[in-house]
């Protein structure tokens, strides 16, 4: 279910355009972030609310790097390897998270926790090597800060499991 | 006249209209550039980069098919920098491409076959592992194959701007891309097959030819489509005398490249295990197996029996909707001058005598409209009847004079039909409301109150906007009958310009049954048989007298059989049993039923004689469509067993000692060229496979009763009877969608 | 971010201070003067100003901006917009997400004026998706100047009604492209349209509509303020004004600069950088980002401004100066560009 919250969000977005399917790639990114992924129910929800067929929708999804229909880890780790990270070490940046994680590119870790992926220049080319985590941006990056951050995070799902 | 745009080809001069693409004006002067996305009259897509070209004074090589020409432009079509363009989008092509061509259903009618057959490289340069997926079924009829894809677009936009129905869309990008069905991993669709056919390679497959044959290994014939009233062209592809595909492959007459499910897959009954091959005598209450000989002979004893004791009215003729012009009227011949009797009919599906008379009696009996001429039309009225579903290519062709042309809808429902998205007015109206919202459009009576659902002010501004219009071209179902049609033919006329009508029948040749006088008080060409003229040029023709009263309808036909007045009846193609939804007891009192038929349908399984008829594939003749436009039917294979009803007829009239001079169904045509009215059409246009227009004239009676004229609201997955023996009819889950669903 | 003492700091001049974000800091620092000057003149002598000074657009194609403005139609009874391209994704690329990071207003002066000068309504800062928390910065920047009138109705009570919003893509360098970038912003896949028309005449929605980059935006404001002639007299002649240029790879001192147009790569790479990282030598440069032809350690003498770059057969781009040293495989650098462009569906 689409929170009230991210539905009143759909209004305000769609507000913005004379033509309201403008609105569809935006409210896609905001219905993942709220779910982790584009459901079927967001498909059909934004599909209904911009007046355009499903299909439409399938279409972008396939097109936008950024949006997934199956769900990622809570913490999404997004490598680049292009060429500014590639020559500062962004492709062993990714081998490292690969063997620490013990997950490949696009996969997730069975606890759901962490999800790795090889992505291309996050504009981050003169903090090389960089990558994002969900949206948060980490550059001039080494396996020790790459190590310290999966700790890091660790330590704060547990927190939250703990509180919940 | 606009100035001409001057330029210049591979060295040669040429002027076109501004607006011209550089790919359609080297098309003029010969020169083919090659291409893969673009397609005629779908929009452009710029992406396969095929048909580069090169222009002076440009930087780059352009891509023809989306530069306007201009003047003093100076174009090179085949210079060395070109070749090799067209060498490198052929090798990215092929990176991953699977080479499956000797499978493949393409193989040799492949576009990329070709291509790389003239600019094509034998070697790649890449060694990439190839991305392997396997074929998906997106439908019982419609298989993807994503290593075949080119990524052309032509499927989308010919599902977007041809048919209306945007069932696929693009996923995934960049070399991973790929056609998506509407439905998860599944079509929902019209099921038209307009992809498959327009697909310049192997990637979108038939789900009835796939791994059939190889296209060089089949004999084509072009005939016409049998199923609904608008007469489609189509190419029969049969291999060891059994059909395998069909499609308008030279794009030529009434239809193009269109045919809708009926006409791409729905043939497939005549390959069906279920057709009979052998007559059928009923002996101590069941039907067994006889020879033609025995079962003609059988025939014609029984009905001269019926003859003697009873006298002609107790003997009545059931004709079809589907057979030839030359089968009609050799039946009605049959049934006047050999059992003479008037008792004939059969089950009308439209109007088409009311409108016949109107316009005659209107002194514009040329306004029928052509199917081409509704794809121009500038205005068009449709009042009731749901085209999507009833006549395909006339809503296609409704689709195309709004999209091509700009053209103006106005339609006139009970019912929320497809149709509606390409109206520019609609009026709604209540059930069965057409006719009264005729008379009301035409000014004779002011709407109730309840005709029209939708605001108050909508017919006046619909009608208003009509007045506006020129050349309307104005399509009616049966809601538009008798009275009705009068009503609408008089005021159409009154509308500016030159306004045409169309008259929607069911079936492949309703019109033809019509014209050719398949009536209890019409002779051939509308002429009332009370005519003493008409009457008499066809008794003098045949050499005998015919019967003067007018005989039953069908209607009374039914009563009579039930009162015990009717004692023989012959049933040719048609299938009253489920038409009329009859018990077995309405029959109890025929001393004698005939059928021929091409399968033991309910009226079959009553008869005391059945023949097992020849389908369309297995004849030659002529159809008349829902237009009055003939065409020219030619035998395609044989079917080891059966025969045609013009074949049935003569057998039946020479043993009834008649010597008719004819030997094929072209002599049967001469005689209807030179005596029906309307039919003086020239032979050789129809032997090429034109459409010729007919013209009909006269003054039928009017309608006796309005539950003579009915359709059987076929959708686009039935055709009465025939469509139950279609396994790709069946086969596709939107059958089961309820009546008039829009895809 | 460093700095380097021969930088000439315009665009960047504000980053430096505390909360350079927000508008009391920028309304403190010269901010929304030049749009006051530009709503009390006429829209062409904006558009005239622009084109006095010589700025080309930083997006890569190095357009003249005020050109482009010229072509949009004056007399129109359809809609203008304004479209800022901020969906930087040429590898090698980061100087818009620092101009939208630490001075946001001063883009959203830039897209005022540019709207004034074409007479549009409605702009549009198309935000690729990555940048989420620009976009956040935007947005509040944003919202800001709708409180202090920068923006919506009756603007400085000049009579003039300009609204702005973001747009967020969701990961494709295609969209870069301007057209692709229409059509992404229409709710289409990012395809790019068939060109001509051109986004001037027929542009989003089908009306005419400017689309420049953030950077070429971002100068407007010091254009109007100077005038023409001062920012074309910054660079070499037709390229006008500085230029943010961003050294990465094998470089001792990665980072981004602003620095004069035309002013040489050798020196860029030397005195700027601080030289070849771990002293080793030069290979090669790709000057502009990962879709220009890359230059030999010989060629390094050249003035980085568009025409120069032109005329040795590689270009300015987007001002992503990528560092390439002797042990690079330049087999394998070709390889990682080239699988990007297949990722992103593009070349
Ligand atoms: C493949 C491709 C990607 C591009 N990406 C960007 C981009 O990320 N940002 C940008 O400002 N311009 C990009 N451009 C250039 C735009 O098409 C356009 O020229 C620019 O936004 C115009 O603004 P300007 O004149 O201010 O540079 C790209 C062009 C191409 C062909
Ligand atoms: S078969 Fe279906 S998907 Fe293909 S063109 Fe026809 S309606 Fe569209
Ligand atoms: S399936 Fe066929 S028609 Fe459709 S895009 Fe692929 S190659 Fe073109
Ligand atoms: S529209 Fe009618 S004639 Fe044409 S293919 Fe379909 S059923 Fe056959
Ligand atoms: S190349 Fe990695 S962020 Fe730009
Ligand atoms: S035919 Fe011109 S690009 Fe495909």
């Amino acid at each position: 279910m689409l929170s009230d919250a991210l539905k009143h969000k759909f209004d305000t977005v769609i507000a913005r355009y004379p033509l309201k399917r403008s609105a569809i790639v935006p409210l896609l990114l905001f219905a993942q972030d709220e779910i982790g992924h584009v459901s079927d129910e967001a498909v059909e929800e934004i599909a209904r609310r911009v007046g355009v067929r499903p299909i439409e929708v399938v279409e972008d999804i396939g097109y936008y790097s950024m949006l997934h229909r199956k769900p990622v880890g809570r913490y999404h780790f997004q490598v680049c390897t292009n060429i500014s990270c590639m020559l500062r070490g962004g492709e062993e940046i990714f081998a490292h998270c690969a063997k620490k994680l013990g997950i490949g590119h696009k996969q997730t870790t069975p606890d759901g926790l962490f999800s790795l992926e090889e992505v291309e220049c996050l504009g981050a080319c003169c903090g090389a090597p960089a990558m994002q985590v969900n949206y948060d941006y980490y550059e001039n990056l080494t396996p020790e800060k790459i190590d310290e951050l999966i700790e890091k995070l660790r330590r704060k799902d547990q927190g939250s499991r703990i509180k919940d | 006249m606009v100035d001409l745009i001057k330029l210049t080809i591979d060295g040669k001069p040429v002027a076109v209209p501004p607006g011209t693409l550089l790919i359609d004006a080297a098309k003029q002067m010969g020169i083919e550039v090659p291409s893969f996305c673009y397609y005629p009259g779908l929009s452009l897509q710029g992406a396969c980069r095929m048909c580069l070209v090169a222009i002076e004074k440009m930087p780059k090589l352009q891509t023809a098919c989306t530069t306007v020409v201009g003047n003093g432009m100076v174009v090179h079509t085949e210079t060395p920098e070109v070749a090799n363009a067209r060498k490198a989008m052929l090798e990215f092509l092929l990176t991953n491409h699977p080479l499956d061509c000797p499978v493949c259903d393409k193989g040799g009618e492949c576009e990329l076959q070709d291509a790389v057959f003239r600019y094509g490289a034998a070697e790649t340069r890449f060694l990439e592992t190839k991305q392997h997926e396997e074929e998906k079924k997106f439908s019982s009829l419609v298989y993807y194959d994503r290593p075949r894809c080119i990524l052309c677009y032509r499927c989308i936009r010919v599902c977007d701007e041809g048919m209306d129905v945007n069932a696929y869309g693009i996923g995934f990008r960049g070399a991973h891309s790929e056609i998506i069905p509407n439905r998860g991993e599944h079509l929902e669709c019209e099921e038209c097959g307009a992809c498959i056919d327009i697909c310049p390679v192997g990637a979108l497959t038939s789900g009835t030819y796939r791994y059939k044959t190889r296209p060089w290994e089949v004999t084509y014939t072009g005939t016409v489509c049998n199923h609904c009233g608008d007469g489609c062209k189509t190419t029969l592809s049969v291999r060891n005398n059994v059909v395998i595909r069909a499609n308008n492959r030279d794009h030529s007459g009434v239809n193009g490249e269109f045919l809708c499910v009926k006409g791409r897959f729905g043939w497939d009954f005549v390959n069906s295990e279920q057709r009979l091959t052998s007559p059928l005598i009923r002996k101590n209450g069941k039907q067994e197996e006889a020879s033609w000989e025995e079962a003609l002979a059988h025939t014609a004893e029984r009905l001269q029996a019926v003859l003697a004791q009873h006298g002609p009215g107790a003997v009545a003729v059931i004709g079809s909707n589907r057979t030839t012009n030359e089968e009609n009227y050799l039946l009605q011949r049959f049934a006047r001058s050999v059992l003479g009797t008037n008792n004939l009919d059969h089950h009308r599906t439209a109007d088409f005598s009311s409108l016949v008379r109107a316009l005659t009696e209107a002194g514009a009996a040329d306004r029928h409209a052509t199917i081409e001429e509704i794809g121009a039309a500038s205005s068009i009225l449709v009042i009731g009847n749901d085209p999507t579903h009833q006549h395909p290519l006339i809503a296609y062709q409704v689709r195309q004079a709004v999209r091509q042309h700009g053209a103006r809808l106005y339609v006139v429902n009970a019912g929320e039909i497809k149709l509606r998205r390409q109206a520019s007015q609609y009026l709604q109206v209540s059930p069965r409301g057409e006719a009264e919202a005729v008379r009301a459009l035409a000014g004779q009576v002011t709407a109730s109150q309840d005709l029209c659902t939708g605001e108050a002010e909508a017919l006046p501004t619909f009608a208003q906007a009509l007045t506006k219009e020129s050349d309307t071209v104005v399509i009616f179902g049966d809601e538009i009958q008798g009275q009705g049609v009068g009503d609408l033919v008089r005021w159409g006329l009154t509308l500016s310009g030159r306004t045409r009508f169309v008259a929607l029948g069911d079936y492949a040749n309703s019109r033809g049954a019509a014209d050719m006088g398949l009536f209890p008080d019409t002779l051939p060409g509308y002429q009332p048989l009370s005519s003493e003229a008409a009457r008499q040029q066809f008794e003098s023709a045949w050499g005998s007298n015919l019967p003067t009263t007018s005989g039953r309808n069908l209607r009374s036909i039914l009563e009579g059989i039930r009162a015990g007045e009717i004692k023989a009846l012959l049933v040719f193609g048609a299938n009253p049993v489920r038409t009329f939804k009859l018990e077995k007891a309405a029959f109890a009192g025929l001393q004698f039923l005939f059928v021929a038929e091409l399968f033991r349908t309910e009226t079959a399984e009553f008869a005391d004689i059945v023949v097992p008829a020849t389908s369309f594939a297995e004849k030659s003749g002529t159809m008349t469509n829902t237009c009055g436009q003939v065409q020219a039917l030619k035998r395609t294979m044989r079917k080891a067993g059966t025969r045609s009803d013009l074949e049935i007829l003569l057998a039946l009239a020479r043993l009834f000692g008649q010597k008719w001079p004819y030997q094929s169904s072209e002599d049967v045509l001469r005689e209807i060229i030179a005596l029906v009215p309307g039919y003086g059409i020239p032979l050789p246009g129809l032997l090429v496979g034109h459409a010729v227009a007919t013209r009909p004239e006269g003054a039928p009676p009017p309608l006796e009763r309005p539950d003579l004229v009915f359709s059987s609201r076929d959708s686009l997955f039935t055709s009465g009877t025939l469509s139950r023996y279609s396994w790709a009819l069946n086969s596709v889950d939107e059958a089961k969608k309820p009546y008039g669903h829009a895809f | 971010m460093r700095g380097n003492p021969l930088e000439v700091k315009i665009l960047t001049r504000r980053f430096g201070l505390p909360n350079s974000a927000s508008i009391d800091v920028y309304l403190a620092n010269e901010g929304y003067q030049a749009l006051k000057k530009a709503l009390a003149i006429k829209p062409d002598d904006v558009i005239n100003e622009v084109k006095k000074s010589a700025l080309r657009g930083r997006g890569g194609a190095g357009f003249n901006a005020g050109m482009k403005w010229g072509f949009v139609p004056k007399q129109a009874n359809k809609p203008k917009y304004v479209v800022c391209n901020a969906d930087e994704s040429e590898p090698g690329t980061c100087k818009d997400r620092v101009l939208m990071e630490y001075d946001p207003h001063q883009l959203l002066e830039g897209i005022v004026i540019a709207g004034y000068a074409i007479q549009s309504h409605q702009g549009y800062i198309y935000i690729r998706g990555e940048y989420r928390y620009l976009m956040e910065i935007v947005d509040h920047a944003i919202a800001e100047a709708y409180a202090r009138g920068y923006l919506g109705k009756n603007i400085l009570g000049s009579g003039f009604d300009f609204d702005l919003c973001t747009h967020s893509g969701a990961g494709a360098y295609e969209c870069g492209e301007e057209t692709a970038l229409l059509n992404s912003l229409e709710g289409l896949r990012g395809y790019p349209r068939v060109k001509p028309p051109f986004p001037a005449v027929i542009g989003l929605y089908g009306c005419p509509t400017i689309i420049n980059n953030v950077e070429t935006l971002s100068n407007v404001p010091h254009i109007v303020l100077q005038g023409g002639d001062w920012y074309a007299k910054l660079g070499t002649p037709n390229n006008g004004g500085t230029r943010l240029f961003c050294l990465s790879g094998h470089i001792e001192r990665p980072g981004i600069y602003e620095l004069p147009m035309g002013f040489p790569l050798g020196r860029m790479i030397e005195e700027v950088g601080g030289g070849v990282w771990r002293g080793k030598r030069l290979k090669c440069v790709i000057p502009g980002g990962s879709s220009c032809p890359v230059l030999t350690a010989e060629e390094i003498d050249v003035p980085m401004d568009f025409d120069s770059l032109t005329k040795i057969g590689s270009m300015l781009g987007s001002g992503g100066v990528v560092v390439l040293d002797e042990d690079t495989c330049m087999v394998k650098a070709a390889w990682r560009i080239m699988k990007f462009y297949a990722h992103e569906s593009c070349g």
